[in-house]
């Protein structure tokens, strides 16, 4: 069997280009870009997120079964936080109707 | 017709062919696992997500008062322990033992640092009174900083930053523990560069622990700005 060994200095690199990305997410949380704040955070996070995946965890050796069950587990969170979040942003589209408001305790015959 | 020599044979479980198909089961196994916690933590960050959009001001303010110093420092501390975790298989696949044992006794203690500062951070929660349920009472300034979002939403955003930090902290402590018996077998001599499975999986697991924090660092210290 043959295990690839990843040079020493592919890790370094790596862990360099982690904490380059740490400082940059922190340093840019002190400076106002409005809304794009969180949109800049997330996407540093994500490349973190994919540096630590494709060379620390090895998915860039790994075989198609590993990433296909890692796809699969993102579409997964995908579906999860699309539909969570379609639901809550489209609420205020059709306010539900004044007879279905519950402020009023039912009344029992 | 399979030879197995001791040294080769080390470690092979009698349902599989070969230490190969051996290693990708393990690897695979850990993927599925792996995959079920993106679903369970999933929850959480979802439900985070859309409390802090529908309560922005308070989850802001309570993020404000969280120390940005701290938070990126155990980043650092935590990513570092990430590379020393990929320097431990490294050191396995080369047959390196000695490497093997302080690369997992420096990931280890890396760890440790790691949940002394989360003590440390907690612990201050608890002087400031901000520990939801426990002890929500914001006095003086804190007060004051709370106040304008709504105290209770921003009891809430507390309620999920102890959660979210809690239930991470809670896999790092197994982690440590899944680390100590890892230095125990590698002092034995059990890993070989064809046999490191265990040091293989328990570094999976604990880089996605990384990735973790790597989300709950810029959602729970960072939103709102700093400016």
């Amino acid at each position: 069997m043959s295990h690839q060994i990843v040079p020493l200095k592919t890790y370094v690199l790596v862990f360099a280009c982690l904490i380059g990305l740490t400082l940059l997410t922190t340093g840019v949380a002190f400076i106002d870009l409005g809304p794009f704040n969180t949109v800049v955070a997330l996407v540093i996070a994500f490349c973190k997120m994919l540096l630590v995946i494709f060379f620390f965890m090895h998915l860039r050796q790994s075989g198609g079964l590993v990433r296909i069950v890692l796809l699969a587990g993102f579409f997964w969170l995908a579906l999860l936080i699309g539909l969570t979040t379609a639901d809550y942003r489209t609420r205020s589209w059709t306010p539900a109707p004044d007879a279905w408001s519950t402020t009023a305790p039912p009344t029992h015959p | 017709m399979r030879t197995n020599t001791p040294a080769e044979g080390a470690g092979l479980a009698h349902q599989f062919e070969d230490l190969a198909q051996q290693h990708d089961a393990d690897t695979l196994g850990i993927w599925v696992f792996l995959v079920t916690e993106i679903m369970f933590f999933g929850g959480v960050f979802v439900g985070y997500s859309i409390l802090r959009w529908l309560y922005f001001a308070a989850f802001a303010a309570g993020s404000h008062l969280l120390d940005v110093r701290l938070g990126a420092i155990n980043t650092v501390v935590l990513l570092g322990s990430s590379l020393t975790m990929a320097l431990s298989v490294r050191s396995a696949q080369i047959g390196n033992r000695r490497a093997l044992v302080l690369f997992l006794i420096l990931t280890m203690i890396l760890g440790g640092a790691f949940l002394g500062v989360k003590a440390y951070e907690y612990h201050q929660k608890f002087v400031e009174h901000i520990v939801p349920s426990l002890d929500w009472a914001p006095q003086g300034d804190i007060l004051a900083r709370l106040a304008p979002g709504g105290l209770d939403h921003a009891q809430l955003y507390f309620f999920f930053y102890f959660a979210m930090t809690g239930l991470h902290a809670l896999h790092m402590i197994i982690g440590m523990g899944l680390l100590l018996w890892l230095v125990l077998r590698a002092r034995k001599g059990n890993f070989t560069p064809q046999y490191f499975a265990p040091v293989e999986v328990v570094g999976l697991y604990w880089h996605f622990v990384d990735i973790v924090w790597i989300f709950l660092f810029p959602l729970l210290y960072l939103i709102g700005g700093r400016y």
